[in-house]
């Protein structure tokens, strides 16, 4: 069967607008959670999040595209041209070449944007574009007018899983030989008035600071950003002389067919056992884990449960990175593969920012404070959705 | 006041748990009645309008240290302070 690897990198969130930066905050701990910014934020109850701070679109696109993207659309397509460059790929990928991006919320802004201008502002007409903006499948569409991709270009959509069932699929297509190079991974800019207030009501939101796995610990911290990966088949990215950074080595995906928000069931423990089986990988060989770790009381404990019963009881060490970047939900899986990758071609486990004192409650061994030097050559990469969908990945270290 | 404000939560409940108001106990405990995590947040959602207030309920502090939602007798009183607090 072909391997698939990743070759290329790029990523726009609040630590950050490319990878070297998020890679360094990745490496200190840094957080970067904050006061919400946009317009009404001060009608909010909870009125914090990773936003992607000095956000200039004008800077980064000609005038004449703008009123083409909404915002989901300009951080992937950031996104998507740093991966793009350092993978070192031709400005036209070809009829072997494809996107699949996650999302959860799609063009939010732009739903908010021309309701509020028919329904609160009385206007009788909306911009022609709102539907291209909007569609949930426009970021990926962009990036495949942008690098020429003619292959399988979608978008999934599985709430907080989103990015790794879209890496995930990407890879089983270029395994499949349905593509060569596939741009996978996701985006999201659900911080806006009308997103938080929704999220609000289902009084999971933490007011204060993501904590995850930590006692004190009261929710999710929701984020905005994008990463993207290039997922590369091995014999291509070898014959073109392309620096391997990992492995995508397997996937595994479950439904716990239970709740619709609750955690429960065995689905998480198989989604771990799909992915190690796929990658013919023991649970001891795994050095690390990028939890789901959303910081509310629900995830940590079940998905701490999961974890012991896949490892046994002294699991690998844990860490989860949404106290940094925030839950960016359809996006928050590519963020993650990027700490996981850091991992492997560094020997540095990203921390858990946040954390007051370890939950005795999760029983993990959660990495804290700094990044932590460790030697591992395989990793797993746990997504733990709203639905009961749960999509986890496994990494290897490049030989 | 307290009688009204203990009809509309039992009423709440009951539209929640699927039961008639009359098998809610004033004083039954929430746990005992079976209300899932998305119930008890529809049921704060019709509290908070009902009463036009805003109730302070995160769902990941167990011991809820700004709102007792444990029993009924408890969110009646949690609804009543809520209210003096917007009319003071």
């Amino acid at each position: 069967m072909r391997r698939v690897v990743v070759t290329g990198l790029g990523t726009v969130n609040a630590l950050a607008h490319d990878l070297p930066g998020t890679l360094a905050a990745f490496r200190d701990g840094r957080c970067g959670i904050g006061p919400l910014t946009f317009r009404e934020a001060e009608r909010l109850s909870i009125r914090i999040g990773a936003e992607v701070r000095d956000w200039r679109p004008e800077e980064r696109f000609p005038a004449k595209d703008l009123p083409l993207l909404d915002r989901v659309t300009q951080y992937a397509l950031v996104a998507g041209a740093e991966a793009v460059a350092m993978a070192g790929l031709p400005a036209a990928i070809g009829p072997r070449g494809g996107a699949i991006l996650g999302t959860a919320a799609g063009g939010i802004g732009t739903w908010e944007d021309s309701y509020r201008a028919v329904y609160a502002e009385g206007r009788n007409r909306v911009s022609p574009l709102v539907v291209p903006r909007l569609m949930h499948n426009a970021p990926a569409a962009h990036l495949s007018m942008r690098h020429g991709l003619g292959g399988p270009v979608l978008a999934v959509s599985s709430a907080c899983a989103s990015a790794n069932h879209a890496i995930g699929l990407a890879f089983q297509l270029i395994r499949a030989g349905a593509a060569e190079v596939m741009l996978a991974g996701g985006t999201e800019a659900m911080l806006c008035f009308g997103g938080v207030k929704a999220w609000e009501g289902l009084r999971v939101l933490a007011p204060d600071a993501c904590r995850p796995f930590s006692l004190g610990r009261k929710g999710l911290v929701i984020g905005d950003g994008a990463g993207v990966l290039v997922l590369e088949a091995e014999d291509h990215a070898r014959a073109r002389g392309a620096r391997i950074l990992a492995e995508v080595a397997g996937f595994g995906m479950t439904a716990d067919a239970a709740d619709i928000v609750a955690p429960g069931g065995d689905g998480a423990v198989r989604a771990m056992r799909a992915a190690l089986a796929d990658a013919g990988l023991a649970p001891e060989e795994i050095g690390y884990v990028n939890a789901h770790g959303t910081g509310t009381l629900a995830n940590d404990r079940a998905e701490a449960v999961a974890i012991r019963e896949v490892f046994g009881p002294a699991p690998p060490p844990v860490s989860s990175t949404k106290a940094m970047h925030g839950h960016a939900i359809g996006a928050t899986g590519a963020l993650e593969a990027m700490a996981c990758i850091q991992a492997l071609t560094e020997s540095l486990l990203p921390p858990t920012a946040g954390v007051l004192a370890a939950d005795p409650d999760c029983g993990l061994d959660v990495v804290v404070g700094q990044a932590r030097p460790a030697q591992v050559t395989a990793v797993l990469s746990n997504a733990f959705a709203f639905g009961g969908l749960n999509a986890v990945l496994a990494f290897r270290r490049a030989d | 006041m307290r009688a009204e404000i203990e009809a509309a939560v039992i009423e709440i409940l009951a539209r929640q748990l699927l039961l008639p108001a009359a098998e809610i106990a004033p004083d039954a405990r929430i746990e005992d009645l079976g209300l899932d995590s998305l119930g008890k947040a529809e049921a704060i959602f019709a509290l908070e309008e009902r009463f036009d207030i805003s109730v302070p309920f995160n769902a990941n502090e167990p011991d809820q240290p700004n709102f007792d939602f444990s029993t009924v007798g408890s969110i009646v009183r949690g609804v009543e302070a809520l209210i003096a607090a917007k009319a003071g």
